[in-house]
């Protein structure tokens, strides 16, 4: 036995029963911490455990397809692909982010922007870093499952438009949810959702938007899916059926061409609209994926303005075309005798002031139009004729009637950013300008010039409210919308059959503005309009060396009376008169709608169109006409109605 | 030394059915933690290989009078020193620190071996003071005995280690009769040193980086994603959502995806409270309490101050772990590395308990003995 533990065999009993004390009172602090932990604080927990095992993807719902009047498909979805990164865990991210951006193809700097931008956003909640994923894309993603766990891919579908911009006004475009869009929503919409941005794509949004579908997975630490709960299925949107005819809209386009200006051809007698084109205009399938701020930026400030929608958004001089409705001012107010007639040597003067004739100016034929009766004034837009009939009828009465039939109002077309022009009158001058109205002002606008501006639809609209015996129909681009809005007039029959055999004698008459335009067999009736442009010293400031020449008007329609069609086309800045621009469009569009009516059977359906029965957003009624006037004197809307 | 009246009876059964049914548990969670995910699979059986070999061993070492042991507590605080010294020569790396060395086709980790030698020496140098009362010279004496290797451990660097020889002698010297004053006076210069590890101006000069890395995500764990934090995180969230009656075996989300850090070892009690709920815990904390007080009552009936000290000493340090290992799962302390005695998986680690409850029942046996 060793030397050094004898006697020792009195043991610190006191003290070890003080260890066992310490013991049980450790076990029990930690029993407290446990407590906290699983039942004090058990739910809170229970959720985040949760949250890390259940990641939700959404599965986007396609938008509702746009079907023509026939049934053929003008705008439709394609599948596609967008690239997802996963941010729940930054540090994972920053690691991978080198071979992200090698296997994409996307700039690392490009990618970090995206992180930046996006940083305020749940962490929990994947960002798209590149919207359309080629198939090269998707299976690099596939092959680097295990290795890059912060990728995943999430089916799309796209909207898919025609090319070269048909129609592209009218559809519009979509884009991502803006996030005034996302707040005014009501929690519907969360970022990076695909919205209608413009025209019936923001109009029908909800309509068009179904509701997205949500898969639910269950993901372990390295973010890899181990097994799936519920799916929630998405309810794609539905689609609509627009009043737009498809032939038509193809002449219309092709008529136009790239000229600047606008078409609208619509059916007087519903109100619905059959083809609807405005020049310049951008591809919209740009705008379905995604389109970068610069190029947004350039389009925005494209002096051109191709994201105007002009059928509905340009507010120009009417020009000559207003002097149908200065003609029925004086026919129903039978305050100057229908017999009434001018004398015109090419010019007039007026509160000492002389007003030229275009004809005074006119290059070939003769430069006055001698004594001139109503329909003679109409036949040959004798500017001196109307001169007279304004200065003697003067603004009040001219611009109630324009007010009346619907200048300086929306006509509640069914399309986002409408806008209203300007019937100008004394009590305008005075809420505006604070003077009195100078009764030369009176002869401007008698002829269509002058302060007064309209747009395309307002003026197709007019015109064929007119020869349809004063009944407006509000347009509208859904195909046979119930309980269309409209406007009706008494106006005698007596005029309505002077004002439309004046029509009629300007395409079918001898030295009518539009006698080129005459089609055998059909009755087309119009007014053409050569308006100069206005502003023009805003104008000169854009491009200095450009000389801004006229726009023209043409608004024609068939038969002579009660018409089926009904066609405004603005040409701007032709440097032609209203007949030779404008005019050939408008008979290239009516021709056109005989053609088909007289050939092709009226129902049917071609191969292109979908085997579902078109559904008809029936609902939907098209808003009322908004009565609302234009407090701007402005030629032309600088901005134009979008969100961006 | 003779082998006189040593039965079977006089084994502590009591002490080796707690034992046992703290490996179970152990064995179970293991299981129910690696059955599923690729390259884990028949963890549990390697941890029962190990378990059946402890077993061996401590009864092997039960059989071994422990004066012969402690007679040579010089030569194998030597060998000690020698080894701890030569692993951060020769020791294998991994995850930035030298702690292994290879022998006989296995990694062992010198440190652990480390921790049972100290508790001999310590227990040979308390047995030696005569005094009922520990005198100040005595003292530090035994913080050098403790301090040498206690930085060779730190220089591994195996700061967790290392921490566990401070109870050891902190128990044996308020056993052999530490003054009241010295024990204030030695608490508050730990609770100063804790404080200035947590203290950054001061805590830079004091660890390494790693260190102060889990330092700071132990009080800010939202700052750190990936690192400790997260895995504090994810242990609070484990045994948070187990509530009071678990989500079952092998239906733990946090243990079966693999959200739990090392949820085999380390964090095993996290794994354990996820599925088997605050009930669970309820049982394997009582069994480590049974454990432990079944110790000191051991201590209490040792024949000699000797044989206390060894006992207690076994007890300091297992308290020790299971103390900062359940503190660290419940997030009450920063992440140290110190397994959970029994339960966690590892061979070095499950081989110094039963060769440190091997010196225990050695005691035992010999408490009858003149």
């Amino acid at each position: 036995m060793s030397y050094w533990f004898r006697n020792d065999n009195r043991l610190p009993q006191t003290r070890l029963a003080i260890v066992s004390y310490f013991i049980v009172g450790m076990i029990g602090v930690l029993l407290l911490g446990f407590w906290k932990l699983q039942v004090i604080d058990s739910d809170k927990y229970g959720q985040m455990a949760e949250q890390n095992r259940v990641r939700s993807i959404p599965i986007i719902a396609p938008r509702g397809r746009m079907l023509d009047r026939d049934g053929r498909v003008l705008v439709d979805n394609r599948p596609s692909f967008s690239v997802l990164l996963l941010r729940d865990d930054p540090k994972l991210v920053e690691q991978y982010l080198p071979a992200i951006s090698d296997g994409l193809g996307v700039p690392i700097d490009d990618l970090r922007d995206q992180l930046q931008n996006t940083r305020n956003l749940p962490k929990f909640q994947p960002i798209v870093i590149k919207p359309e994923a080629s198939s090269a894309d998707l299976d690099f993603i596939e092959s680097h499952r295990s290795d890059i766990p912060v990728l995943e891919m999430l089916s799309v579908s796209r909207r898919r438009y025609l090319p070269n911009g048909f129609l592209a006004h009218a559809t519009g475009y979509v884009g991502e949810a803006s996030e005034t869009q996302i707040e005014n929503s009501n929690s519907k919409l969360r970022p990076g959702d695909v919205v209608g941005k413009f025209g019936l794509e923001r109009q029908y949004n909800d309509i068009l938007m179904g509701t997205d579908g949500m898969r639910r997975v269950i993901v372990n630490s390295v973010g890899k899916e181990v097994d799936h709960l519920t799916q929630q299925d998405p309810i794609p949107g539905k689609q609509i059926q627009l009043s737009i005819d498809m032939d038509l809209q193809q002449v219309a386009e092709q008529s136009l061409g790239q000229r600047p200006g606008a078409v609208v051809a619509l059916d007087p007698r519903t109100g619905e609209v059959l083809a609807m084109v405005s020049r310049p205009t951008p591809d919209p399938n740009d705008f379905a994926v995604r389109i970068s701020a610069k190029e947004w930026k350039q389009l925005n400030e494209d002096p051109l303005k191709p994201l105007l929608n002009r059928a509905i958004q340009a507010q120009l001089a009417p020009g000559s075309v207003f002097k149908i409705v200065t003609a029925t001012a004086m026919l129903e107010d039978r305050q100057i005798p229908e017999s009434f007639t001018t004398y015109c040597p090419g010019y007039g003067t007026f509160y000492g002031r002389q007003f030229k004739c275009w004809v005074y100016s006119s290059k070939k034929g003769p430069t006055s139009h001698g004594s001139t009766d109503l329909h003679e004034a109409i036949l040959k837009s004798c500017d001196v004729f109307f001169y007279t009939i304004g200065m003697k009828m003067g603004i009040d009465r001219l611009s109630y009637y324009g007010d009346k039939m619907g200048i300086g109002h929306k006509t509640g077309i069914d399309l986002p950013s409408e806008e209203a022009g300007l019937m100008p009158s004394e009590a305008w001058v005075e809420r505006v300008f604070h003077r009195k109205w100078y009764a030369g002002e009176t002869i401007s606008v008698a002829i269509g010039q002058g302060a007064i501006t309209t747009t395309p639809v307002q003026l197709a609209r007019i015109i064929g409210g007119l020869a349809s015996g004063g009944v407006f129909k509000q347009p509208h681009l859904l195909k046979d919308a119930k309980d269309v809005p409209e406007q009706r007039f008494s106006f005698s029959e007596h005029t309505i059959e002077r004002i439309t055999d004046g029509m009629y004698g300007v395409v079918n008459q001898p030295g009518g503005t539009g006698g080129q335009l005459r089609l055998a067999g059909i009755e087309l009736s119009g007014k053409s309009g050569t308006a100069q442009v206005i502003g023009y010293g805003t104008r000169a400031k854009l491009s200095k060396q450009k000389k801004f020449e006229d726009n023209a008007w043409f608004v024609g329609y068939a038969p002579r009376r009660n018409p089926e069609i009904c066609v405004a086309v603005l040409v701007q800045e032709s440097g032609q008169h209203g007949g030779e621009a404008a005019g050939p469009v408008v008979r290239d569009i009516v021709k056109a709608y005989y053609d088909k009516k007289n050939r092709v059977p009226a129902g049917t359906v071609t191969a292109e169109a979908s085997n579902t029965s078109p559904v008809n957003a029936t609902a939907v009624v098209a808003p009322a006409v908004a009565v609302k006037a234009n407090e701007a004197a402005s030629v032309e809307t600088n901005g134009n109605g979008n969100e961006r | 030394m003779k082998d006189a009246a040593q039965g079977s009876r006089d084994y502590d059964w009591w002490l080796i059915a707690i034992l046992m049914a703290i490996c179970a548990l152990g064995v179970l969670e293991i299981y129910s933690a690696t059955h599923a995910s690729g390259g884990l699979e028949g963890m549990h059986y390697k941890q029962i290989r190990w378990l059946v070999f402890g077993f061996a061993i401590m009864f092997a070492l039960s059989r071994l009078d422990y004066h012969l042991i402690l007679d040579q507590a010089p030569l194998l605080y030597a060998i000690c020193l020698v080894a701890l010294g030569s692993v951060l020569v020769l020791g294998s790396s991994r995850f930035g620190a030298r702690r292994w060395i290879h022998l006989a086709g296995q990694d062992f980790q010198v440190s652990e071996l480390a921790k049972l030698i100290i508790i001999i020496v310590l227990a040979r140098f308390f047995a030696e003071v005569r005094s009922d009362e520990l005198d100040l010279r005595d003292v530090l004496k035994a913080g050098m005995l403790v301090g040498v290797p206690l930085a060779l451990i730190l220089k591994q660097p195996d700061l967790g280690t290392a921490l566990v020889l401070v109870p050891m002698l902190a128990v044996g010297a308020f056993l052999a009769g530490l003054k009241w004053i010295h024990a204030g006076i030695f608490t508050l210069a730990g609770v100063l040193l804790v404080g200035a590890v947590f203290y950054p101006p001061v805590s830079k000069h004091l660890l390494k980086p790693y260190q102060r890395e889990r330092i700071t995500s132990f009080l800010h764990p939202e700052e750190d994603a990936k690192g400790s934090g997260y895995q504090l995180l994810q242990s609070k969230i484990a045994v948070g959502s187990g509530g009071f009656w678990g989500k079952g075996f092998g239906n733990g989300s946090q243990n079966q995806l693999g959200y739990i850090p090392v949820r085999y070892s380390d964090f095993i009690m996290a794994a354990w409270a996820e599925e088997q709920g605050f009930k669970g815990v309820l049982l394997a904390l009582g069994l480590y309490m049974a454990l432990l007080l079944r110790l000191v009552q051991n201590a209490q009936r040792a024949k000699d101050r000797a044989g206390m000290f060894l006992v207690m000493g076994v007890a300091a340090a297992l308290g020790f772990h299971v103390l900062v290992n359940v503190a660290m799962v419940i997030g009450a302390m920063p992440v140290t590395g110190i397994p959970l005695p029994l339960m966690s998986y590892g061979g070095s680690a499950t081989l110094f308990v039963f060769m440190a409850i091997g010196l225990v029942m050695n005691v035992r046996l010999r408490r009858f003995v003149n």
